[in-house]
Formats: structure tokens, C-alpha cells, sequence
């Protein structure tokens, strides 16, 4: 939450990423950085980026992304100026992570190559045949000679042969897997379908005979390409972009030496019982005591706790927290899979198994439907031969109009058509969609259970305005707070832009700063540390004192704000009839007055990750279908195991991985916003599914009794197809 | 009739082609960022 630096504010950079690591050699004193820039919307931001990196002096190519958020950036010199690029974005107000391309480069990219080829094969073959079967079919009424009939059929079956065994492989191999695991699926109808098509068509082009089937087949198989391509895609696109890489969290620990060298070794190399020394600003890698130094650990990534809280010798510190005020010396206690941050990780593992496996729609009608088709071309052909007598030639090709004719094409393009036009209207939104079942499971989300730090509210603390401050004071206050990198610091600079930092500020840590000035000395911390007895002042919540030699101290009042319009959006989830529930790990008089300010009648305090879990498991078993609504790593376990998840895009990576779609931007308007789009998906889905059954009851009667012909399949597929895609693109209409 | 011969041949050759032409543009990244390119022609002074 609060230890990603937020979206605007260039000051809160101290805690960027490492960029050094991720900067690769590109030739000859070349380097490149690839980066995932957050913020990116349009053309305009796209210019923004690739303008002003492109000034930078030794920048060759900047080019952004914009499907994916993503930046590629290369430049002449040194690689250490990859720092200071990440630093000009910052200052556009992106946030800019570093990525491996090598990590992401997965097989869902080799596999969308593949499909795109498949597509593009299958496209063209379609095409032609079907400017060869429009010569024949037209032949038919102007009584071609069968000399020349033969002839197109040939050059059909040159064509489509090849590219069904080039273009069909996808549903070839998957429908052998299913097989080979004593399954069916979708794929096994189709395979036989195509193959059962082929074969007969070329045997009818041998023989001489009227009617070849080649073209329904490489159309059928074109459609259905689309289809897997449009839902890989729709699936694939998101998920690369909120894909940030859990390497991120593993930072290198520097461990001290017996003979006093420091040396920097990865997380899971430090043994328990080693010295380690941890900066000002560095992420802790390990679990450890407290040796030497005093200091603020950001525990917020855990806890969810807003403030950093002092140790000292003898305390025990967290994997994953930041080291605040002053550097340390710890004594590793656990470290990797033993760690506090790694049984997190685990519990919400479990969670995640615990979750019922659901069963896309589109799944549960093909276990209906592969039977059924199945079923129906062996009824004909046995109809045929037993009852009606015929060749069994001629009831084989009935039959296999019937395998045609039913393939699944609506049927294939009903769902992704669907989930493509919505993931690509809320990605507009910026909202991702990681899951390729999030969009249903949304659509039946009657509960919202929302966590308090960091996603109903900022995750960062700012000056309350509902006090009354003194200027000069504040003006005073945020010049020695520029020296402090503790959050109440530099909350006090945020409120009081443009202030230069004074000189020869000493921190003294969990205490406060200090500064001497000609008229005395100035300090500004706790209130012990100000020297301020009289506790007449109403003293909840955090706060900072300034004290000066001559004057009364000063009392600064910090909240941490609800972000905008957090009112209005639990506002319009009540109007849809959703159940509303605040789940914060804060205490109780915080988490009390963010729900009395918004609202909401239930809420808990005090949660640890277990307690989340186990609350939403009560829900879950009380038969309610839950979106969870988190961000903190101590969300991550319920993210896992709601029924459907979402995290804002400021999320600590765990929590983004463990959600099934990821919100941009500081307002929370895309809560509503996802529930929206997904409970209008699910009803086109429903449509789609309900043309695509009223297409197979009309037609497959008339493909049993054999009166359908190629021409007649290819105008059926054709128009349920497009039919089906125009039904969804009413999505993408009305706002 | 001698006449498809040669235009059946052709056709496909020109299919043929546009495949090829497809392939090409696929692999040199041209549908990598198809919601950029939307933008990028809208960018007055593209200065490279």
C-alpha cells in the first residue's frame, strides 16, 4: 500500500525500485530498459513520455505501448542513467517498474503467435474456396460441365488440405489430449467434424461427385480460430499488463561479515544467526532482532497499520516492512520460506485451493454439447441406412453435414466475443482483468468486502485541513520535515509545497527532528520529544508537534483521507442491492469513523490475514458470492480465496497477483463500474448462448433429413456467426 | 473454360501474396500495440 510511491507526488520516489538490475546491454555501447508505465490512457500520455525521454541527452528510442502499458527505452552511455529516466517519468506523473521482457515472454505469447498464423492461414484458404464452391454452386443452376467441376474441386482440395492440417492443429491437439485423458471437450466434435469433412469431400472429388464440403470446413475452422484467438487475447492482453513481477519483493540483503565486510547476498542465501545491516529507505528481506540502532519500521505491507512503529535493540522486525528513520543492525532470525511474509504467501495459497473450482458456462454447455452432436450425426447415418436404405456413402455425407452444420461456431465466438469488447471497455476504464472467469463470477457478486488502509482510503497519511494551522508555523515545520523521509514528514511537506529544506537537521530516531537556529532550537516530533505535558487537546489519531524556544508548540493533526468519491461509491453499490462490509486490520477507532463517514453498518477491527480469510469463508458457506476489495499483503490471502477479488493498482505485487483484476487511479469508481460491465457481459453471454441453441434447433432437423447442401452450411454458418458478434458489440454502445 | 488455368492460378498467387504480406507485418511487430498506432496517427510532429 504505502510503501509503493503514489501515482503523482514526484518527493515519495525515495522508495522506486531498483532499476540497475533490469537494465540489459543492447549492442555496442547501447543500453534498453524495459518498463511498465501505470497511467498510460492515451495518445496524449504516450507523446508525453516518448517527448521528453527522447530529450534526454543520450536517449535513442523511447517507444511506448500503449496496448500494454509498457515502454521500451534505449539509450547511449552509461547504464546507470537508467535511473534517471525512471525518474523523468516519475516527474510526468507515471509510475514507471522495471521488467525482464525474457519473464514475461511466456507461452501465452508463443501461443497467440501461433493462433494469429493458424487465423491467417485458415482466413486465406476460406477465402479462396470460397471463390472456387461460388463458381460451382453457381454451376449448378447454369449446368456446369462435371469435367470442370472436378477441376474446382481439385484446386479446393489443394487448398484446404494443407491448411486444415496447418491451421487445425490447435483443435487437433487439444481434442487428443481430452481423448488420451478418457475426456471430451469441446475440440473432439470439431476435430471429427473437420477431419470426417475432409475425408469425405475428397473421396466424393475422387468419385466425381456433386458436392464437397471443403469450404464449410476451412470456414468452420477459420470462425472458431477467431474465437480461441479473441479469448486468449481478451485473457492475455490484462493479464501481461498487471503482471508485475514477484521479484520485486525478493530484494538483495546486505549481510555483515565476520571480518567486518559487508557483502550483498539474495534473500534465500542468508543464513539464520547473520549480522545484517539494513539502510534507511531498504526494504527488510529477512525476519531479525533488533542488534544495534534505533529506528521506524513501515509495517503497513503486513499489518495494514498506517504509522511506522519505533524498535529497538531487542525487537523483532518483518520480512517485507521498511526501514524509515535510522539504518539498523539485525540478527536474522527466519528467512525465506520461514519468514512472517512467506507464510502469508502460503496461507493464501490454501485459500486459493479452497476456492470451489468453477466451471466457466461455456464449459458446462460443451459437456452437454459434445454428447449431443455426436449423438445426432449417428442417428442419421444409422436413420438413413437402416431405415431409409440409401448408399452408405450417401447417409455418411449427410452425417457429416450434420457434424458440420451443428459445429460450434456461434457457439465458439458467443463467450470471447463478448469478454474481448468488455475487458477492452474496462481497460479504458483502467480497470484489467487478470482472469479469463472474472468476468462471470462478477456478475453474480452480491456482497462487497472492503479493506480500509490503502483501499478505501489512500494508504497515506496527509495534514488534517479540519484543524486550524498557523501558516508560518507549517511553513517552518515542513522545512525541517524535508529532511525526514518518516511518512508524517513528509505529509507535512505534501501540505506545504515549494518550502526549502533547512540545513543541519538532526534526526534522532522514533523521537523527532531538531534544528538550531539563531533564535533558539526548533523541534518537531512526538510529544514527549516537544517537551508538551498539558494533554488538554484531544489526542486520537497521529500527530506532530513543532516546538520553538519562544512560543506554544503547535499541534499537527494527520488522517489518513478516504479516497474521492469512496462515499459516493458505496452509495451506488447499495442502490444496486449489494451487501457492504469493511474487513481492516487498523484499530478500532479508525476503522470506526472511515465507516461512520461512509456509512457502513458492518465493519471489524484489528483483522490479521487469518481473520479475513475466515470471515470470508463464513460468507462463502452462508451462500454469499463475494468480491473482495484489498490491497495490503495482509488482503492477500482473501483475495485468494473471495469468490472474485479486485486490488487497486497501488497494491503490494502479492496482492495484485492474487486478485483477478486490477484497478488504476486514486477513485474507486471502477468498483461499480467492473460489477456493471460484467452483469451486462453475462446477460449478452446469455444471449449469445440462447441464438446460438435457436440456430442448432432450426437447422439440424433440415441437415438430418439431408437437405442441407454446402451452400446451405456455408450461409447458415456464416449468418450465426455474425449474427452472434453483433449481439455483442451492443456492449461497447450505450455508456 | 482454358481461361481458368491460368486465372485460378493467379488468384491464388495473389492471395498467396497478401498471406505473405500478412506474415511479414506479424512478425515486424506491426500488430504488437494496435491501440497505439490508433493514436500515433493523430501525432502532428513526429520528430525522428
Amino acid at each position: 500500500m504505502n510503501a509503493h510511491a503514489p501515482v503523482a507526488p514526484p518527493q515519495t520516489n525515495a522508495l522506486a525500485p531498483d532499476v540497475s538490475a533490469y537494465v540489459q546491454q543492447a549492442g555496442e555501447g547501447l543500453h534498453m530498459l524495459h518498463l511498465m508505465v501505470e497511467g498510460v490512457h492515451c495518445g496524449g500520455c504516450v507523446r508525453r513520455i516518448e517527448r521528453a525521454l527522447t530529450a534526454e541527452p543520450g536517449v535513442i528510442e523511447a517507444r511506448v505501448n500503449l496496448t500494454t502499458r509498457r515502454l521500451a527505452v534505449t539509450w547511449r552511455g552509461a547504464a546507470t542513467l537508467g535511473e534517471a529516466l525512471v525518474g523523468t517519468i516519475a516527474r510526468l506523473g507515471y509510475r514507471a517498474t522495471p521488467y525482464d521482457p525474457r519473464q514475461l515472454a511466456s507461452g501465452d505469447a508463443q501461443a497467440e503467435r501461433c493462433l494469429l498464423l493458424a487465423m491467417a492461414v485458415a482466413g486465406f484458404a476460406a477465402g479462396n474456396i470460397m471463390l472456387l464452391s461460388v463458381s460451382v454452386w453457381s454451376g449448378h443452376v447454369y449446368e456446369m460441365g462435371g469435367a470442370t467441376r472436378a477441376l474446382l474441386h481439385w484446386f479446393s482440395a489443394l487448398i484446404a488440405l494443407p491448411a486444415l492440417v496447418y491451421a487445425g492443429r490447435p483443435f487437433f491437439a487439444s481434442a487428443l489430449g481430452a481423448l488420451r485423458d478418457g475426456r471430451t471437450n469441446m475440440d473432439v466434435p470439431i476435430s471429427l467434424g473437420i477431419l470426417l469433412a475432409s475425408g469425405m469431400s475428397l473421396f466424393e472429388t475422387i468419385r466425381g461427385g456433386e458436392h464437397v464440403y471443403f469450404d464449410s470446413a476451412v470456414m468452420l475452422l477459420f470462425f472458431l480460430l477467431i474465437g480461441r484467438y479473441l479469448d486468449l487475447r481478451a485473457r492475455g492482453k490484462a493479464r501481461a499488463a498487471a503482471e508485475r513481477l514477484l521479484a520485486l519483493g525478493t530484494d538483495p540483503v546486505t549481510v555483515l561479515a565476520a571480518d567486518g565486510r559487508s557483502q550483498v547476498l539474495p534473500a534465500e542465501r542468508v543464513a539464520p544467526g547473520m549480522t545484517v545491516l539494513v539502510a534507511v529507505g531498504e526494504r527488510i528481506g529477512i525476519d531479525g532482532r533488533v542488534l544495534t540502532g534505533r529506528s521506524e519500521v513501515d509495517t503497513s505491507l503486513i499489518t495494514g497499520e498506517t504509522l511506522p512503529q519505533v524498535v529497538a535493540a531487542g525487537n523483532p522486525v518483518f520480512a517485507g516492512t521498511i526501514n524509515v528513520v535510522a539504518p539498523l543492525r539485525l540478527e536474522a532470525t527466519a528467512v525465506g520460506k520461514r519468514t512472517l511474509l512467506a507464510e502469508i504467501v502460503r496461507l493464501m495459497e490454501a485459500a486459493e485451493q479452497h476456492r470451489a473450482k468453477y466451471v466457466v458456462l461455456a464449459d458446462r454447455v460443451a459437456r452437454l454439447y459434445a454428447p449431443a452432436v455426436h449423438g445426432l450425426a449417428l442417428a442419421t447415418f444409422l436413420g438413413w441406412t437402416l431405415l431409409a436404405g440409401v448408399a452408405w456413402q450417401t447417409a455418411l455425407l449427410y452425417a457429416v453435414a450434420v457434424l458440420i452444420i451443428t459445429c460450434p461456431c456461434a457457439l465458439g465466438l458467443a463467450v470471447p466475443a463478448v469478454q474481448v469488447i468488455a475487458s477492452g471497455r474496462l481497460l479504458g476504464k483502467g480497470v484489467l482483468l487478470k482472469s479469463a472467469t472474472a468476468l462471470e463470477r462478477l456478475a453474480t457478486v452480491d456482497t462487497v468486502v472492503f479493506d480500509k488502509t490503502g483501499t478505501l482510503t489512500l494508504g497515506r497519511p496527509s495534514l488534517d485541513h479540519r484543524m486550524p494551522v498557523d501558516r508560518s508555523a507549517l511553513e517552518l515545520a515542513a522545512a525541517l520535515a524535508g529532511a525526514s523521509r518518516h511518512p508524517l514528514a513528509k505529509a507535512l511537506c505534501l501540505a506545504a509545497p515549494g518550502v526549502p529544506v533547512a540545513t543541519d537537521v538532526e534526526e534522532v530516531a522514533g523521537q523527532g527532528l531538531r534544528l538550531v537556529t539563531a533564535g533558539g532550537e526548533v523541534r518537531l516530533g512526538s510529544r514527549v520529544w516537544c517537551g508538551v505535558t498539558d494533554v488538554d487537546e484531544e489526542s486520537s489519531g497521529p500527530e506532530l508537534w513543532l516546538a520553538r524556544s519562544d512560543r506554544r508548540p503547535v499541534r499537527f493533526a494527520f488522517a489518513d483521507p478516504l479516497r474521492p468519491n469512496a462515499g459516493e461509491m458505496v452509495g451506488e453499490l447499495r442502490r444496486r442491492g449489494l451487501g457492504i462490509e469493511l474487513l481492516s486490520g487498523d484499530r478500532a477507532p479508525t476503522v470506526a469513523q472511515a465507516a461512520a463517514e461512509l456509512d457502513i453498518e458492518d465493519w471489524r477491527f484489528a483483522c490479521t490475514p487469518a481473520d479475513k480469510s475466515a470471515r470470508l469463508k463464513e460468507l462463502a458457506d452462508a451462500g454469499r458470492h463475494v468480491l473482495m476489495v484489498g490491497d495490503g499483503l495482509n488482503d492477500a490471502p482473501a483475495l485468494a480465496g473471495a469468490h472474485v477479488s479486485l486490488s487497486p493498482s497501488s497494491a503490494v505485487d502479492i496482492s495484485q497477483n492474487a486478485a483477478d483484476a486490477v484497478f488504476q487511479g486514486e477513485r474507486l469508481q471502477p468498483v461499480v463500474e467492473v460489477l456493471d460491465v460484467a452483469r451486462r457481459a453475462a446477460r449478452l453471454i446469455r444471449q449469445n448462448l440462447g441464438l446460438a441453441l435457436a440456430y442448432n434447433v432450426v437447422v439440424v432437423p433440415l441437415a438430418m433429413l439431408g437437405m442441407v447442401t454446402p451452400l446451405v452450411a456455408a450461409l447458415c454458418m456464416s449468418a450465426s456467426s455474425l449474427l452472434v458478434v453483433g449481439n455483442s458489440l451492443r456492449l461497447r454502445g450505450r455508456s | 473454360m482454358s481461361g481458368l488455368l491460368y486465372l485460378i492460378p493467379i488468384a491464388l498467387a495473389l492471395g498467396l501474396l497478401g498471406l505473405a504480406a500478412f506474415l511479414w507485418a506479424l512478425r515486424s511487430g506491426q500488430f504488437d500495440d494496435l491501440d497505439g498506432a490508433a493514436e500515433r496517427i493523430l501525432f502532428d510532429d513526429e520528430e525522428r
